[in-house]
């Protein structure tokens, strides 16, 4: 068979039931190879930054590899924005993409560009593919390296000589990568320090990241601050890890973190870093952040591991592994004193905002928190809007918030919750997005109607890039240079175009009548909801101050 | 033959002292395209500073062994050596500078010398265990192996008639005794195999 056709069979033996992708010259084989399978669907998007985005919001919520496919030259260029989004937020993606035929590369040929070397420094790994006998155990390569250890995007790039060359196809039932070894169990001596040290702590604070989520642990993390009397904070890729209204549960830490959250970090004695990475918007300043306390950090990638701050235990493992070996090991300690300062804190500096001046976006997100019981599949674009998800919707069920964390791409929503919503997994699927984040990528709303998606798009209007607004009125003395917005289309009429109900929400009665409607009906809707521009997101750590010095 | 030239042979053992910043990473990666760029890449991007990068075969064809030279405390050579074991490319890591280790550059020096010079120059290429490899009408080209002290030495000697080009290998390196830096992953040995 083709090599082409080898690739479909490759995909139907991973599993693999939807890829996103975008055809072209280069990568026709494969597309008609496609053509033949009935296994796998193809989700047609409108721009390759759509599919890459699709197959990493199918991934979040999935777990599973999400797959996508571009052509080359400027196919493969689109995808770069979305792979390092991948690539930063660890999400397992296997990319493919045309190339131009062998004994045409290196020759400036028409839509030639070298997408391995560009893709370098933001997959996981990535192959340019010059001998199609190689093709198959390429193929299982590169869904094991995406989908284990510290998961991420793999890129195979696929010339057209290659496609359309003649293979006897084998799959091969194991991977051989003799430089590609994760740690799995943690080390039974440092395990057993672990327990002790936590045996002795009376301050203890769990600080929870994505690694929860990508090792399917959130059952561990639950049982492990029960059995402990810890406190719970997530980053902001954690969130969804821990049941948003447990007593335990101290939100989202960090420069727009709650304010107990981070002085709860600021007053413990022990630090449990559970899959996260110490990244500058959490920690903030070197020093004073969580300045008393011991430092456990349990993290699959070693790198992680003292990059930032001293670690007193590393331990590296798989994290769903480690806690159950851990978890029987410990035993429950009176921490009664903790959890009431804990109490104390919550009491003495709630989140919270002042319901007054118009409709305020944090109360829309409370009120979709409230009508979905925090149980709906949340995406988010990226800005004021995604800090307010953030803070005011509490998750209750793992892989329920997707959103890019790490890049911070703007125009990541639309297409991701596409992704989200052919996962198919029974859950309703909100879109909450900016009207600047919306822009860049509403081309998708072509592909949810395609597909038939009942996603419900909640833009969050203020006219404005709301985040950089913020940040001109704190740094920069309220100069709003290129913030603002004097144009924009009416998005209720907009949707109208793409035969999507349409609904202006600008009341808080707007909001009782019309979310509950807009959420029960059963296909897409479009809600642009008017909100004051001078809203901020709070509390925010000012430049150079540690995370107990939030202002709220 | 000049007192400078005597000194700095005698010099570069007190030199390396202050090199202990410096380490060397013996790196097995697979020998396949690409390998190069990704381990330079991630050097750059993560803003490493490479002082020397050799590569060559080893005794397994699919491998290839990379001896690169980085200056920096123990941290920072931790980062290194853990962002490297991230390139799955990467099969084995050694810093063989924390053991006893044989090491060596070869270097070509294109000098200055006109007929009347020759003989000092020759001198000097005996001291070092150098060797004449070619010679012009005022240039002598010299051939001079060792580690990275003694060439430095060398170097220095040579300065005062004037080089006119000069290029390093940079470092190779390995373990003294009967101990292997790959640990057998090279010759696809497994580990007590030796």
């Amino acid at each position: 068979m083709t090599v082409a056709e080898a690739i479909v069979r490759c995909l139907e033996k991973e599993g693999v039931k939807v890829v996103f992708g975008y055809p072209g010259g280069a990568i026709l084989p494969v597309y008609d190879a496609l053509y033949h399978t009935s296994e796998i669907k193809h989700v047609l998007v409108r721009h390759e930054q759509g599919a890459v985005h699709a197959a990493d919001g199918y991934a979040r919520v999935t777990g599973k590899v999400g797959v996508c496919m571009a052509t080359s030259g400027p196919g493969a260029t689109n995808l770069v924005t979305g792979i390092a989004n991948a690539y930063m937020d660890s999400i397992p993606i296997v990319l493919f993409t045309g190339q131009v035929p062998t004994s045409q590369i290196g020759t400036d040929s028409f839509q030639e560009v070298d997408i391995t070397g560009i893709t370098l420094p933001i997959t996981k790994h990535n192959y340019l593919v010059k001998n199609p006998n190689e093709v198959p155990s390429i193929v299982k390569n590169a869904f094991h390296i995406a989908s284990t250890g510290r998961p991420g995007p793999v890129l195979i790039d696929l010339p057209k000589d290659v496609t359309t060359a003649t293979i006897d196809f084998k799959y091969p039932t194991t991977v051989k990568l003799r430089g590609y070894k994760p740690t799995y169990r943690g080390h039974p001596y440092k395990i057993r320090e672990v327990a002790e040290i936590i045996r002795k702590s009376r301050k203890p604070v769990i600080y929870a990241g994505g690694g929860i989520l990508s090792a399917n642990a959130a059952d561990e993390l639950l049982q492990l601050a029960e059995t402990i009397s810890a406190p719970v904070t997530n980053t902001f890729m954690g969130l969804a890890s821990f049941p948003g209204n447990h007593p335990l549960f101290l939100g989202m830490l960090g420069l727009h973190g709650t304010r107990y959250a981070n002085l709860a970090v600021t007053e413990c004695d022990l630090l449990i870093a559970l899959g996260a990475r110490f990244d500058d918007r959490v920690v903030l300043k070197l020093g004073t952040f969580a300045p008393n306390a011991t430092v456990i950090h349990i993290d699959i990638d070693p790198a992680e591991i003292g990059k930032i701050i001293n670690t007193h235990v590393p331990l590296v493992g798989d994290v769903k592994l480690v806690l159950k070996a851990l978890i029987p090991l410990l035993e429950r300690v009176d921490r009664s004193e903790w959890l009431e300062r804990i109490k104390e804190l919550k009491g003495q500096y709630p989140l919270t905002y002042r319901d007054e001046g118009g409709l305020k976006p944090q109360f829309i997100i409370e009120e979709l928190c409230r009508l979905t019981e925090g149980r709906a599949i949340v995406v988010t674009d990226v800005g004021q809007h995604q800090m307010w998800v953030a803070q005011y919707y509490h998750f209750n069920e793992p892989r329920s918030l997707v959103s890019s964390g790490g890049l911070g791409t703007m125009g990541f929503g639309l297409p991701a919750a596409v992704g989200a919503s052919m996962a198919e997994i029974g859950k309703q699927v909100i879109l909450v997005t900016g009207d600047g984040s919306i822009q860049m990528t509403m081309q998708e709303l072509g592909t949810l109607m395609e597909q038939r998606l009942p996603l419900k798009i909640f833009i969050m209007n203020n006219y404005s890039l709301g985040m950089v607004r913020q940040l001109q009125e704190f740094y920069h003395e309220g100069r709003y240079m290129a913030t603002t917005f004097r144009f924009h289309p009416d998005f209720a009429l907009l949707a109208k175009a793409y035969g999507i109900p349409g609904y202006t929400i600008q009341t808080h009665e707007d909001v009782g009548r019309l979310l509950p409607e807009i959420l029960s009906a059963p296909g897409p809707a479009i809600a642009n909801c008017l909100i004051p521009q001078e809203e901020n997101v709070l509390p925010m750590v000012l430049a150079g101050k540690g995370i107990h010095e939030a202002i709220d | 033959m000049n007192v400078a030239a005597i000194a700095s042979v005698m010099n570069y053992w007190v030199e390396e002292a202050f090199w202990g910043m410096k380490h060397t990473l013996s790196v097995l990666v697979e020998n396949k395209p690409g390998v190069l760029v990704r381990v330079a890449g991630l050097f750059s991007r993560r803003g490493f500073n490479i002082d020397s990068l050799t590569v060559g075969r080893t005794e397994n064809p699919d491998v290839s062994r990379m001896t690169i030279v980085v200056e920096g405390d123990d941290k920072f050579i931790e980062q290194v050596t853990k962002q490297l074991h991230k390139l799955i490319d990467v099969i084995k890591i050694s810093d063989i500078s924390t053991e006893e280790y044989v090491d060596r550059d070869l270097v070509l020096i294109k000098v200055a010398a006109e007929p009347s010079q020759r003989v000092e120059i020759m001198q000097m290429t005996g001291v070092f265990r150098a060797r004449v490899v070619d010679l012009g009408r005022k240039t002598i080209t010299l051939e001079c192996t060792g580690n990275e002290g003694k060439i430095n030495a060398f170097e220095e000697s040579l300065r005062p008639y004037g080089i006119k080009e000069l290029v390093r290998t940079g470092k190779v390196a390995m373990l003294r005794g009967s101990k292997l830096s790959g640990e057998g992953e090279a010759t696809g040995r497994k580990r007590g195999e030796e």
